[in-house]
């Protein structure tokens, strides 16, 4: 369990402004005691500073996940959010996007969202911005990249993609032993 | 039937209803009907003609044969008609029926009761006045009516009906009786199987049939007994018919008969074969109980809460969808767990801002429900020894939205030496798994002697562990819950036993409100009195798998140290008393 280094924090900030914006602050500042981000394995965990001085005594080998886990360093150097993230992703998020019934079951399988199966989204979402996805009746179902705008998506054929899919709660069952 | 009563203060229509509409007047076979008919037409005339030559013609063709079965049909004709006109009169001047005419009204009468009969036995024996069969009754009240005096008995209908009812219910009485006495003689009978007998298995339903007869003979054994046979031979036998019916190994099903009674016993083995329900466990985190099963039966679940002593369980009785799939499990709303899963919890009675620990952890759902009643505050320390189980604590904590916990993998007999000074410790011990049959029916005939002892064994050493993390101090808690899924005493009671011996603890309430008192007595054992306020909880009584709860208050921190040689001596007297067990 270390803290992360000047790099790697930038990098962990820079991918949660794209889905938070302004909002990273609530995450960092928050009323009830101080949270951190804490790297261990490679995996980066947001735990509070209570926990943490408790879960010092556990050994290295011994400890396998306290807090939250956000999400992992590739081999590549990137930082990678998980599907783990989204407790703390949706209530904060800047755009969102609304799923129709009939397309959140493709969405939980791993698919894109297509313009036909879009309910709704947040007025004035640009290209290539990080949004949350909810179900019609306020679900978080994962979070994902919008291909167009809200704009462009007026006028998008129905089958075209508007948001690609990077993580949903079905790999909660899919990949449950890759989680962490 | 009739008319629903309006309450709601709408006006009901007076006057007779659909129901009382008079009988339309009785239809009659066209036969039966005199032609009423005029001249004949020419064209009539002409065809007669032709029909009369040709009738002629036949006759004469085949005079010999056919003359005497023509006359006959012929009078058979003529009776008819005669009849229908008598009928006819009948109605006409009901007062003067001639004496004649009664005979064969009779016999019409008993038809139709045969008829009535035999609806009344289709539709049920005892009450042949069905709807169906009164109102077939009330069409011929117009015929009986009419001949009521001339009939000798002067009976009305109904009084008939009931004489014929009570013969009825005569007959069968005595039918029943009969029956009785069968089963009486069939008793008696029952006789010791031969060696035979015993080596050549018959059917599974011989078997079953012996096992209560063996059951009836021991229940009353002084009358029924066979008196060349000692009690313990019944006894084997027993054993050896419902070791073959339920598929247990013989060890198993020792144990079960010590600690059930007969009576009870094959109540707990019919219900250990089939499954328990379903259940569910709302997750307060996230959403309530009465949304969450809004939005399941808007999928099509069929559910309804456990009962009175859970605010958070749902039982899900049938769903279309798959209950480890709809997007409320992903999202964390809800977990599938036992109903007997929630108990321990319950007892061990969470408060925020604690330090707890949950030792045997995986694969999290007492722990998240410790979470959930914890309010995400606090620290919640999940441990489980197994490295592949574990993963499904994290991801479990995940969906579930828990943020509080530390997940590790100690063994849990050396997490004293980590982390210590606990409010709360949950102790689900690992067990043999003789409560939960219904789930894995691989327990009925793997486990031995052997096995019980080394779940014994390490579970008295994660108890001592356990009790050694909790800090006596602490001004909410100083509480263990110890629990398991086994319903053996060896791993339940006799290991509490154990720990209130080694440790400063005492049993406590557990503040469940129902299940069955804990065993101070079990055979040689004499348990200390306060297990009983340990909880049983068994799937024929509970409707829930074979649990045992038991809450320990830690009171001080010390750990007694009694002199090494008193030791050996209680362990090798527990030795002695084990080896007297497994004789």
């Amino acid at each position: 369990m270390k803290r992360l280094s000047e790099e790697r924090t930038k990098l962990v900030f820079e991918k949660l402004t794209k889905y938070l914006g302004d909002n990273l602050k609530v995450l960092i500042d928050r009323p009830d005691g101080t949270y951190c981000f804490r790297e261990r394995k490679d995996r980066v965990y947001y735990v509070s500073e209570k926990i943490l001085s408790l879960a010092s005594t556990v050994g290295s080998d011994h400890l396998v996940s306290l807090g939250t886990c956000f999400g992992k360093f590739t081999k590549s150097g990137k930082f990678r959010l998980h599907i783990t993230a989204l407790n703390y992703l949706a209530p904060h998020a800047q755009y969102k996007i609304w799923v129709k019934p009939s397309a959140e079951q493709q969405f939980l399988y791993g698919h894109h969202i297509a313009k036909s199966g879009l309910g709704r989204i947040t007025e004035n979402t640009p290209q290539y911005q990080g949004i949350v996805v909810f179900s019609m009746n306020d679900l978080p179902l994962g979070f994902g990249v919008t291909s167009k705008s809200t704009a462009d998506c007026k006028h998008a054929d129905p089958m075209s993609t508007i948001c690609f899919h990077q993580a949903d709660i079905g790999e909660y069952i899919r990949s449950e032993d890759t989680l962490l | 039937m009739g008319r629903k009563a309006k309450f709601d203060g709408t006006v009901v229509s007076t006057g007779p209803g659909r129901k009382a509409k008079k009988q339309s007047d009785p239809t009659f076979p066209k036969g039966l009907i005199e032609k009423t008919s005029g001249p004949l037409s020419r064209h009539q005339k002409q065809r007669a003609k032709k029909r009369l030559l040709k009738k002629n013609q036949n006759e004469k063709l085949r005079e010999p044969k056919a003359k005497k079965s023509k006359v006959s049909k012929e009078v058979v004709k003529r009776e008819k008609i005669q009849s229908s006109a008598d009928e006819n009169e009948e109605e006409e001047d009901a007062d003067e029926t001639p004496v004649e005419e009664t005979s064969e009204e009779e016999e019409q009468d008993n038809e139709e009761v045969e008829q009535n009969q035999s609806l009344g036995l289709k539709s049920g024996p005892a009450d042949s006045d069905d709807a169906d069969s009164s109102e077939e009754e009330e069409e011929n009240e117009d015929q009986d009516d009419s001949d009521d005096d001339g009939d000798d008995d002067n009976l009305l209908p109904i009084e008939k009906a009931n004489k014929r009812l009570k013969k009825k219910q005569e007959k069968e009485r005595k039918l029943a009786e009969d029956e009785m006495k069968d089963i009486a003689t069939h008793q008696d009978i029952f006789t010791f199987p031969t060696e035979e007998e015993l080596a050549n298995p018959t059917s599974l339903k011989d078997v079953q049939q012996r096992i209560r007869d063996v059951i009836m003979v021991l229940s009353d054994f002084k009358t029924l007994r066979d008196k060349d046979r000692p009690r313990v031979d019944y006894m084997e036998l027993l054993k050896a018919d419902l070791c073959t019916y339920f598929s247990y190994n013989t060890f198993l099903m020792e144990k079960l008969m010590q600690i059930f009674p007969l009576s009870e016993l094959l109540e707990y083995l019919e219900a250990s074969e089939v499954q328990r329900p379903m259940t569910l466990r709302t997750n307060t985190l996230k959403t309530r109980r009465r949304d969450l099963a809004q939005a399941l039966i808007n999928r099509g679940v069929n559910l309804d809460p456990i009962g009175k002593w859970t605010k958070i369980g749902l039982v899900v009785y049938s769903s279309q969808v798959p209950m480890g799939a709809t997007p409320e499990y992903l999202a964390g709303h809800y977990i599938l767990q036992g109903a007997s899963s929630l108990l321990p919890v319950m007892a061990l009675d969470p408060k925020e801002n604690e330090r707890i620990l949950d030792m045997c952890a995986a694969p999290g759902g007492k722990a998240s429900h410790i979470a959930a009643l914890m309010k995400n505050t606090g620290v919640l320390f999940a441990n489980d020894i197994n490295q592949d189980r574990i993963k499904a604590v994290i991801g479990n904590f995940h969906r579930l939205g828990i943020v509080n916990s530390v997940i590790c993998s100690y063994d849990g007999r050396k997490i004293s030496s980590a982390i210590k000074g606990f409010d709360r410790v949950l102790l689900d011990a690992p067990c043999t798994g003789t409560g939960v049959v219904a789930k894995d029916p691989g327990v009925k005939t793997n486990k031995d002697e052997v096995d019980v002892q080394r779940c014994c064994t390490l579970q008295r050493e994660l108890l001592l562990a356990a009790i050694d993390c909790v800090n006596a101090r602490s001004k909410t808690g100083g509480t263990i819950v110890y629990s398991t899924c086994s319903i053996l005493p060896e791993e339940n009671e006799w290991i509490v036993d154990y720990a209130l011996k080694k440790r400063d603890v005492k049993v406590v309430p557990t503040g469940l409100e129902f299940g069955a008192e804990g065993f101070t007595n079990y055979r040689q054992h004499r348990f200390h009195p306060s297990l009983k306020l340990t909880r049983r909880f068994y799937p024929h009584v509970h409707n829930m798998d074979g649990f045992f709860v038991a809450k320990l208050k830690k009171f001080s921190n010390i750990i007694p140290k009694k002199d090494t040689q008193k030791d050996e001596e209680e362990e090798e007297e527990e030795e002695e008393e084990k080896e007297k067990d497994s004789e």
